[in-house]
C-alpha cells in the first residue's frame, strides 16, 4: 500500500489493556486549569518508568464542567486500578490541590471506583466538609486562597495503552514536522491521549538488553546511525524516525487516532520527504489487541 | 400509568397510622384486598375501607384525596413510586423513607421526614416542628434525601440532622438546625432564636440577615464554589428545588457553635 508517496508496511501495532480513569480539572481560568492539568500529567510518559501515562484529553467551555468554570479534561492510565488509584492520589495531591482556583471532578462513570478526594481531604486537619448532592459526594477542603473542591471518587474503564505508528522520513526535520501535523489532528479527538513530550517518542525500544538489568533497550533496528551494522530495518534515503504512541479509553478510539495521524502523514507524503509508516510489535505475542496500519487506512 | 385513589370520606376522630398504604405495598393488590388493610387508630384497628374510598388500579402512583391532619404516618417507610396526597396531612409524614416521591399539596404536623433515607418529600404548606429531626431516643435525624416545604416550617427544623437537603420556602422557628451532625438546610426567609444552636457539623445558608448565637465565630465574607454546585444539583432535581438555588456564590461565614467545639457553617447571602 502507497500513499501519496508513502509505503504503508504491512505490519501492526501492538498495544495492552490499561486501565484509565478521566478527570476534570477546572480553574478561574484556562490558564490556570491548563498549569494544574499539565503538571498533573508531566512525567508520565511511559508506565514503565513513571507509573502512569497521561495526557490533557481537550479544553473544556464552563457549560460543560461540572462547577461552571472553564477546564481541561485529562486521562490517565496505569497497568492495573491498584496503581492508578495510586498515581490519581499522588498527582491530584500534588499538582492539582497545589494549583490557585482549582477544582477537581471526576470524568467518567466507571463501575470500579477509585478514591479522587477521598483521601486528599484530610489534608484539611478536619475542617473539611463532605457534600453530598444527589450521588456526587464532594469534599471543601480549606486552603490559603479558599476552598479545594474535589469530588470524592472517580471511576475507572478498562482501556488500551500502546497503540503507535512509526514515521520513517528522509531528515529528523521532515519526520518532525510530520509528527506534529499528525498529533495535531489526534488531539481533536475524544478518548485518547499522546502521552510522550509533543504527542512524539523519538526512543523508540525493544525488549531486552544485552545489559541484564535492562528489560528494554533501543531499537536499533530502527537507528538510523546503525544502518550499516546489524539487522537495519531502514532503507540508506532514511535520515530519522519518530514513533507516536496513542492511549485510547476504547480500540475505536485508538483505531480512529490512528487513522487521522496516518492520514496527516500522508498528506505531507513523499514530497514532505516521507517514506514510510510502520508500526511497532512483539510478534503478536504480549499484546491483546492488533492495529493492523493497511486494514485501518483501507 | 396506573395508579390507585384512596378518597378519605370524613375525617376520622382519632388519628390514623397510614403507613400502610404506600405505592409499594399496595403494588398489585385488589381494592378489595386494599380495603382490608387493618390501619391502627389509637387502641383499635380500622380496615382501610372503613375510612377511604377505593378506586383505580394499583401501580407505581398512590393519590390520597380529601386528606387531614388526622393521618400519620403517611408515606413511612416507602420505598419507590409516587405518593400524591391532597390536603393536609398530620405527623411523621414520610418517616423513613427510603425512595420514591411524596407531594402534598396541604401542610404536615411535626416530625415530617425523621427518618428519611432517600427520596423526595415536598410539602406546598406549613409543617410542624422537628422537620427531619430526630426522635426522642434517636441520635439522628434525617438520614439522607430531599425535602422541600413551601411554606413555614416550625421550630428545631433538622435537629440531629445527619445527611440531606432541606429546603424551606417560608420562615423557620425557633432552635433551626439545632445538634445538626451535617446535610444542608436552606431557608429562605427569616429563623427564630438561636439557630445553629449546638450545631457540629453541616450547613444552614439563609437568605438575609438572622440573630446569631455569640458562640458562633465570624469568618468574614466569601464566594464558595460549592454553592455552584449545589445551585446546580438542584437546578437538575425539579422546578421546587431549583427555585431555592443560591443565585451567586458570596456569602458571610459563620462558623460553631462553638461551645460546644462544633464546626457547623451558617451561611447568609450578601
Amino acid at each position: 500500500m502507497i500513499i501519496n508517496g508513502v509505503t504503508i508496511d504491512e505490519t501492526f501495532a501492538e498495544a495492552f489493556g490499561m486501565r484509565a480513569t478521566r478527570l476534570i480539572i477546572t480553574a478561574a481560568n484556562l490558564r490556570w486549569a491548563n498549569h494544574a492539568a499539565n503538571a498533573a500529567t508531566g512525567f508520565a510518559t511511559s508506565v514503565i518508568g513513571c507509573g502512569a501515562e497521561a495526557g490533557i484529553e481537550r479544553e473544556l467551555s464552563p457549560d460543560e464542567t461540572p462547577d461552571g468554570r472553564p477546564g481541561v479534561s485529562v486521562l490517565l492510565f496505569a497497568v492495573s486500578g491498584k496503581e492508578l488509584a495510586k498515581q490519581v492520589e499522588r498527582r491530584v495531591g500534588q499538582c492539582v490541590l497545589t494549583s490557585p482556583t482549582s477544582a477537581v471532578f471526576s470524568g467518567c462513570d466507571g463501575e470500579e471506583k477509585i478514591a479522587l478526594g477521598k483521601n486528599l481531604r484530610y489534608f484539611g486537619d478536619g475542617y473539611q466538609i463532605s457534600k453530598l448532592f444527589g450521588s456526587r459526594r464532594y469534599w471543601r477542603v480549606p486552603v490559603m486562597d479558599g476552598e479545594f473542591i474535589c469530588e470524592e471518587t472517580t471511576g475507572v474503564v478498562k482501556a488500551v495503552g500502546g497503540g503507535n505508528f512509526l514515521v520513517l522520513a528522509a531528515s529528523q526535520m521532515q519526520a518532525l514536522l510530520a509528527c506534529e501535523a499528525a498529533v495535531e489532528a489526534m488531539r481533536k479527538l475524544p478518548g485518547v491521549v499522546m502521552p510522550f513530550p509533543g504527542g512524539v517518542v523519538r526512543s523508540g525500544s525493544k525488549v531486552g538488553s544485552k545489559y541484564k538489568a535492562l528489560s528494554a533497550s533501543t531499537n536499533d533496528a530502527f537507528c538510523p546511525t546503525l544502518r550499516g551494522i546489524g539487522n537495519s530495518e531502514l532503507s540508506p534515503e532514511t535520515g530519522a524516525v519518530l514513533e507516536i504512541v496513542i492511549d485510547g479509553i476504547t480500540e475505536a478510539d485508538i483505531r480512529q487516532a490512528m487513522r487521522v495521524g496516518m492520514q496527516a502523514v500522508c498528506a505531507i507524503g513523499a514530497a514532505g520527504g516521507i517514506q514510510r509508516i510502520t508500526a511497532g510489535n512483539y510478534g503478536g505475542k504480549l499484546g491483546k489487541y492488533h492495529f493492523h496500519l493497511r486494514e485501518i487506512l483501507a | 400509568m396506573s395508579q390507585v385513589v384512596l378518597t378519605l370520606r370524613a375525617s376520622p376522630a382519632i388519628v390514623v397510622d397510614c403507613s400502610p398504604l404506600t405505592p409499594d405495598r399496595l403494588a398489585g393488590k385488589s381494592a378489595a384486598t386494599i380495603a382490608a388493610i387493618e390501619l391502627q387508630s389509637g387502641n383499635r384497628r380500622l380496615p382501610a375501607g372503613d375510612l377511604f374510598d377505593i378506586t383505580g388500579e394499583s401501580g407505581d402512583t398512590l393519590v390520597i384525596r380529601n386528606a387531614c391532619n388526622k393521618l400519620d404516618r403517611i408515606g413511612a417507610g416507602m420505598n419507590g413510586g409516587t405518593l400524591e396526597v391532597e390536603g393536609d396531612v398530620g405527623a411523621f409524614l414520610g418517616a423513613g423513607l427510603v425512595s420514591g416521591t411524596i407531594r402534598v399539596s396541604g401542610g404536615a404536623g411535626a416530625f415530617a421526614a425523621t427518618g428519611m433515607v432517600a427520596g423526595t418529600l415536598h410539602v406546598r404548606g406549613n409543617v410542624g416542628d422537628f422537620l427531619g429531626a430526630a426522635i426522642a431516643g434517636d441520635k439522628q435525624g434525617m438520614l439522607g434525601g430531599l425535602v422541600v416545604v413551601d411554606g413555614d416550617a416550625g421550630d428545631r427544623v433538622g435537629d440531629h440532622l445527619r445527611r440531606g437537603i432541606i429546603l424551606v420556602g417560608g420562615n423557620a422557628g425557633d432552635y433551626c438546625a439545632s445538634r445538626m451532625l451535617a446535610g444542608t438546610i436552606a431557608v429562605r426567609g427569616r429563623v427564630g432564636a438561636l439557630p445553629g444552636y449546638a450545631m457540629k457539623r453541616g450547613t444552614l445558608l439563609l437568605a438575609g440577615a438572622a440573630e446569631l448565637p455569640t458562640t458562633f465565630n465570624d469568618c468574614g465574607t466569601h464566594e464558595l464554589m460549592f454553592l455552584r454546585l449545589f445551585a446546580r444539583h438542584l437546578a437538575g432535581v425539579d422546578a421546587a428545588a431549583a427555585s431555592f438555588a443560591p443565585h451567586g456564590e458570596r456569602v458571610r461565614r459563620f462558623v460553631g457553635d462553638r461551645a460546644n467545639g462544633g464546626l457547623g457553617e451558617i451561611l447568609i447571602t450578601v
